[in-house]
């Protein structure tokens, strides 16, 4: 009888995941030269399991892969072979391709063979490089050899033609250079009745010979690099070279091994498929926890079920004490479930070592990477979420604050730049902090800059931290250079846009010529908010407490009508528009009719205020956030539900979806 | 022969189409006319109770409420069905259906709004007679069929079709527009 083995695969994947995260962090932690046996024990036994686990589950590239990379880890624990920079470099870019192969085998989809063979090359070159019999074995695997051409996989975005690029245009200019040879993959072509003309539903398989270099090619897809995902891979003629040639050019392989727009589009499909596992680990001691909790909770439900068995008025205090114990109990309980969603911020910390490393010396600068807190405990579900925003804060830092060791020098720095990375707890809230003593913001670039994009009135006054807030607007970018790290302008309003959506907030301070901080607060969970119950009419809505700024009464003198309709009222001498939840949500029997009658409660969204007209306050609570989408859909100014003490339930509103409905209105 | 009997038998509740060895129906009344539904589709039914109101929803939509933890909308098939509405008493009788979206991959949980439940009745795929077409006002592509139970004919409802709220959604939107 056959056991189905997929059953584990999902078991197989985590953990072999865990111990390519592993093998990363310890490559970073070796000492060049003198490498602890230890440390290297510990990549080399991650490495083994890998290996085993992928032999038994019959993913056999993976295993043939781990095995050169274990043969050389071996040798290197052995104190056979030094360890070399570019060996550990070959190894880290390794763990990268291994990480493809497995994300590959997960979603069943085709790994990138000639990556593959190149990696193995280049790791076989490094094993043969100090003789013996690994040599041989790279010889016959006789894959490298002299670039003749590159094939390229172009796949534009969808809406590529809207920004007036024609992939035609592209592929004409790519005929010009050699001899081309073009296949057109035509999968995603909808059905003719959903095909938007509009639309680019193609694309391309192109096999380019000739003697072309890869920044050529890269020149011709300049203007559309943002828009499509490219993969240039050389083609290497295998047959033509003798063996004995193949370790003299293997260097050349190593140079293309990793084209920069094909890390980047691997690094997100990888980031992608991670967060689809939705399993997570839990420590024993947390389960304990639990356990412990469930039992006293059996005990007193017990309890009470025996007072309630025969009840008369004297055991009154008995069954008050039992109902304050069941109410202490399912709150532990509570914070113990909550305690197992929560996660060490270092699994989203831990990338940055090797991105800050990769990254600095790609662009030639030197920086050290200080982390502290990364013990601080954030919601699985905002470790997800927070990682695109945090890494994009990160390389901005590193690309934009610190600046090249000359002149780093030449301003009285020390030549080695620091990245700061914190997180602790203050309050309700998770804080991270990024912190680089680079260049800072120059404030009057970014005010011309603002000026000259129209996004401020010309000889506008405003103050610093105004000035600081302008990189957050769409569209802003002050690098006089495009790299391919940052600076096309898109990317600091989406950091602020995703770290809004889930509750929390961004600022920067920065002094020119010193450095830069953000800041990031972030809410603790995202299940279980704080929130403030209104009523209008009969119905009972949430707001979250931390979009409240206050709650007034007003009186009609502060009322004002812009062109008869549109009501402000002047707060501290700002007109600030009110919206009423009754007129927005076709609310019928509102009790309060006039401004007078009701209350208002201040809300801010997106850092303009506005005053949301209710008939009164209730209470403030906790509430759990209950989705409404999955049993029926996204409603507007809503962004969910939650059950009350009575078991009604009750909306949660999202307040600006909600102004942004008013407008509307 | 056990085991092939079992695969076919799981084909069959995920296929739900009609078959030739006859299916339960659970009848429920609507303004004198006589609705069925797929009973393997029946989650519970229940009395009706207060929902809470969904701000700008389509109007058969009555709101939403809390079954055991979940959020679940309710929705009157009177007005989905532009029938005369009438007040809710305590024998109105909310049915709490499972439907899966039309990819077939999501199940969602409805609650409808209905007179009151009639009966349990087996109808065969003999018994069951193509819905033959009326004028226009009547929307007969939520009707899968039509059956006779006890001298009384019987219209049997295709749930996902006429509780798929992605579609309302869509629908809801292209009016907006016009």
């Amino acid at each position: 009888m056959s056991v189905d083995l997929e059953q584990f695969h999902q078991v197989f994947f985590e953990e072999s995941f865990e111990g390519l995260d592993i093998m990363e962090t310890g490559l970073m932690e070796l000492d060049l030269g003198a490498a602890n046996s230890e440390d290297i024990n510990t990549i080399f036994r991650a490495a083994h399991s890998i290996k085993g686990g992928s032999g038994t589950f019959g993913f056999q590239g993976i295993a043939n892969f781990t095995h050169v990379m274990e043969t050389l880890l071996d040798e290197m624990r052995d104190g056979r072979r030094q360890v070399t920079r570019e060996a550990v470099d070959s190894l880290l870019k390794s763990v990268d391709i291994l990480r493809m192969m497995l994300n590959c085998e997960q979603d069943k989809s085709n790994p990138d063979t000639d990556k593959i063979q190149q990696q193995m090359s280049e790791l076989e070159f490094i094993l043969g490089e100090s003789g013996g019999a690994a040599a041989i074995q790279a010889a016959s695997a006789g894959s490298s050899s002299e670039t003749t051409g590159w094939h390229i996989i172009f796949e534009p975005d969808a809406n590529m033609m809207l920004t007036g690029n024609d992939p035609l245009r592209i592929i004409r200019e790519l005929a010009e250079m050699g001899d081309i040879e073009v296949k057109t993959n035509q999968q995603k072509l909808p059905a003719f009745s959903e095909l938007s003309p509009e639309n680019c539903y193609l694309s391309w398989d192109i096999t380019l010979r000739g003697n072309i270099t890869e920044d050529a090619i890269k020149d011709v897809f300049l203007w559309v690099e943002d828009e499509c995902k490219l993969t240039l891979t050389p083609i290497v003629d295998t047959s033509v070279q003798p063996a004995a040639e193949a370790t003299s050019a293997a260097p050349a392989v190593t140079e293309s091994v990793a084209p920069v727009a094909a890390t980047a589009s691997d690094s997100k499909k990888s980031t992608q498929s991670s967060s689809a596992t939705s399993s997570i680990r839990v420590g024993i001691d947390k389960i304990d926890d639990l356990i412990n909790m469930v039992g006293e909770l059996v005990i007193t439900q017990s309890m009470l079920s025996l007072l309630g068995e025969d009840f008369s008025m004297q055991n009154l205090e008995k069954l008050q004490d039992g109902l304050g114990q069941l109410e202490r109990h399912t709150r532990e309980l509570q914070e113990s479930v909550m305690m197992i969603r929560m996660l060490p911020i270092s699994f989203s910390f831990s990338r940055f070592p090797r991105l800050v490393r990769d990254m600095s010396s790609q662009m030639g600068k030197k920086i050290d990477l200080i982390m502290s807190g990364e013990n601080t405990e954030i919601d699985k579900t905002l470790i997800e979420k927070i990682g695109d925003p945090l890494v994009h804060l990160v390389r901005n830092s590193l690309d934009h604050g610190i600046e090249m060791p000359a002149d780093r020098i030449a301003a009285g720095k020390k030549e080695t730049g620091t990245i700061n990375l914190n997180a602790y707890h203050k309050g309700g809230n998770i804080v991270i902090e990024i912190t680089d003593d680079g260049k800072g913001i120059d404030q009057d670039a970014v005010l011309n800059k603002a000026i000259e994009k129209g996004l401020v009135p010309a000889g506008a006054k405003l103050t610093a931290q105004q000035i600081n807030d302008l990189i957050f607007q769409p569209g802003f970018s002050t690098a006089k250079k495009i790299t391919d790290v940052s600076g096309r302008g898109v990317g600091m309003d989406v950091v602020r846009k995703n770290i809004t959506s889930l509750g929390g907030a961004v600022e920067i301070q920065s002094e020119h010529g010193k450095g830069s901080t953000f800041t990031i607060r972030l809410p603790l969970t995202l299940a279980i908010l704080d929130g403030q119950s209104v009523i209008v009419g009969n119905e009972i809505y949430i707001i979250p407490l931390v979009s409240i700024v206050e709650s007034i009464q007003i009186k009609t003198s502060m009322i004002n009508k812009v062109a008869g309709k549109g009501e402000t009222f002047k707060l501290r001498d700002e007109y600030i528009p009110i919206v009423r939840l009754s007129r927005v949500f076709g609310i019928e029997n509102a009790k309060a009719k006039t401004l007078e009658d009701g209350l208002l409660v201040v809300v801010e969204a997106d850092r303009k205020p506005c005053g949301l007209f209710v008939d009164d306050l209730l209470g403030q609570q906790q509430v759990v956030i209950k989705s409404l989408e999955q049993n029926y859909r996204r409603v507007d100014g809503v962004s969910g539900a939650t059950i009350l003490g009575d078991g009604s339930v009750a909306l949660i509103l999202d307040i600006p979806g909600l102004l942004r409905m008013s407008v509307r209105h | 022969m056990k085991a092939e009997a079992a695969i076919e038998g799981i084909e069959n509740e995920q296929a739900y189409h009609l078959k030739e060895d006859g299916e339960e129906y659970l009848t429920f009344r609507l303004a004198n006319e006589e609705y069925g539904v797929d009973i393997l589709r029946v989650q519970e039914i229940r009395g009706w109770e207060n929902v809470t109101r969904i701000p700008n929803a389509p109007n058969y939509v009555k709101g939403v409420l809390n079954l055991r933890g979940a959020i679940v909308p309710i929705m009157d098939l009177r007005i989905r069905f532009d029938l005369p509405t009438t007040d809710y008493t305590p024998t109105t009788v909310v049915v709490v259906l499972a439907v899966m979206s039309r990819s077939g991959e999501k199940k969602r949980i409805v609650g409808v709004v209905v007179d009151a439940i009639s009966d349990v009745v087996n109808a065969k795929m003999s018994d069951i007679q193509a819905t033959p077409n009326f004028d226009a006002s009547i929307e007969i592509e939520y009707i899968q069929g039509l059956a006779t139970a006890s001298d009384k004919m019987l219209m049997l409802v295709d749930v996902d079709k006429l509780l798929n709220i992605e579609d309302d959604v869509l629908q809801f939107e292209h009016d907006d527009i016009e």
